[in-house]
């Protein structure tokens, strides 16, 4: 019995079934096999278990294509959203100065940033879900959005641009917040990954940056100027931080 | 028609029969690739080349991902009586693959699939999901295991519901 010297591991079990062992490898793995026949019984049920996904929906790939999904059908849908509406246009949302990323004032209270990100949250969770109807205002229409929600919302409300992350504005809402009205903006990546830009007035002039993240969730929270802003995404902390940073660094540029 | 037109439409049998096994339900299932088609088209400008494939199975594994939140936020009504089509039949459908599928948490059967149904390799589907190649790997193991289960006839564990 030429059983291997470094004993084969459950995760090369699986890399061998799925051909992405290096092939010096695979000798010793079909020889492991050979000696542990409960080892060699696991990957035959893996090996089963893939025919019988076959079995089941390899067929699909031959049915016709419904009418529905064909491209030249789909392709001649009028909406569509133009890529660089909002470039150009970061003025940011208001009047900063030029504080650090981090190093902001006074703390707000925990229960403020609480129930601020949590309706932030909140929103981000209705709305990042809806695929034909996320938003009031589409993006290509970023000038009127952006003076609609500055008229309701009493500060100046822009867009970011965050093209930078690979994000583009797919439009915005004007949302009921914790003392007035909100203001609620939805960014998507081509691989259809959503981030939302949210606005209100806080009850705390500045904050620093506070992160929370719950289930599938996660938002970034801060203040400025009497006005909180949360980005709410995926719980990738090194993504969300980089939305958010583009999207703090274009407030803070408009201060100057 | 464009390259990039030509290579989408290459993909879309492909892509119903992964929406299929992830869905479960026909309509469903075709629901998601649609999406993923118009989402597909319209970034057609942003797509900077790169793997056609892998970035679609990225937007439909996305979609599928936001549809099953919404879901979960539903409030959940069961049968009043075991007897709905789905949850009778013989012991032989009991064990059918899919319904196995079905009790496996979304990560795991979105790596399953995309692995073992639509051969893509571990660093593809890390990318799709976002995660290293580690995880990929201890989600195909659980998910590999807990199908095996469900196929022996053990009664699988509750899926959790978040």
């Amino acid at each position: 019995m030429n059983d291997p010297k470094i004993p084969v591991t459950e995760d090369e079990l699986h890399a061998y079934v799925d051909n992405e062992l290096p092939t010096e490898r695979r000798g010793d793995v079909e020889a492991w096999l050979e000696a542990h026949p409960e080892d060699a019984e696991r990957v035959r049920s893996w090996r089963a278990m893939a025919e019988e996904l076959q079995a089941r929906y390899g067929g699909i790939v031959n049915e016709p294509v419904p009418k529905r999904l064909e491209l030249e059908q789909l392709a001649r849908q009028p909406r569509r959203w133009i890529y660089g509406t909002v470039a150009a246009s970061f003025l940011a949302f208001m009047a900063g100065g030029g504080a650090g990323w981090i190093a902001h004032g006074a703390a707000a209270s925990p229960s403020m940033f609480q129930s601020f990100t949590g309706d932030a949250l909140e929103a981000h969770r209705l709305y990042v879900v809806e695929v034909r109807h996320p938003v009031e205002v589409p993006g290509s229409e970023a000038s009127h959005l952006q003076a609609w929600l500055t008229k309701r919302c009493g500060w100046d409300v822009r867009a970011p641009d965050l093209a930078a992350t690979g994000l583009k504005l797919v439009g915005g809402r004007l949302l009921p917040g914790p003392t007035g009205p909100a203001s609620f903006l939805m960014y998507e990546s081509p691989s259809g990954e959503r981030f939302t830009v949210y606005t209100a007035k806080a009850g705390t002039a500045e904050t620093q940056m506070r992160y929370t993240a719950k289930d599938n969730e996660a938002a970034l929270f801060w203040a400025e100027h009497g006005v909180g802003y949360v980005v709410s995404g995926g719980t990738d902390r090194d993504r969300l931080t980089q939305v958010a940073r583009l999207v703090y660094d274009q407030t803070e540029k408009s201060g100057g | 028609m464009s390259a990039f037109r030509q290579s989408v439409e290459a993909m879309i049998p492909a892509l119903r029969r992964y929406a299929r096994a992830l869905a479960r339900d026909a309509d469903i299932a075709d629901d998601l690739v649609q999406d993923t088609l118009v989402r597909a088209l319209r970034s057609e400008r942003l797509f900077l080349g790169g793997d056609v494939r892998s970035w679609l199975y990225t937007i439909l594994t996305n979609l599928n991902k936001n549809r099953r939140r919404s879901l979960a936020r539903r409030p959940q009504f069961m049968p009043l009586l075991d007897n709905n089509p789905d949850a009778s039949g013989t012991e032989a459908e009991s064990r059918d693959i899919a319904r196995a599928l079905a009790t496996l948490a979304e990560e795991q059967r979105a790596v399953l699939l995309l692995v073992m149904l639509e051969g893509l390799s571990y660093r593809e589907v890390a990318d799709i999901q976002g995660v290293p190649i580690g995880t990929v790997m201890s989600r195909l193991a659980r998910a590999r295991a807990h199908i095996k289960a469900a196929l022996e006839g053990e009664r699988p564990a509750l899926r959790r519901v978040k």
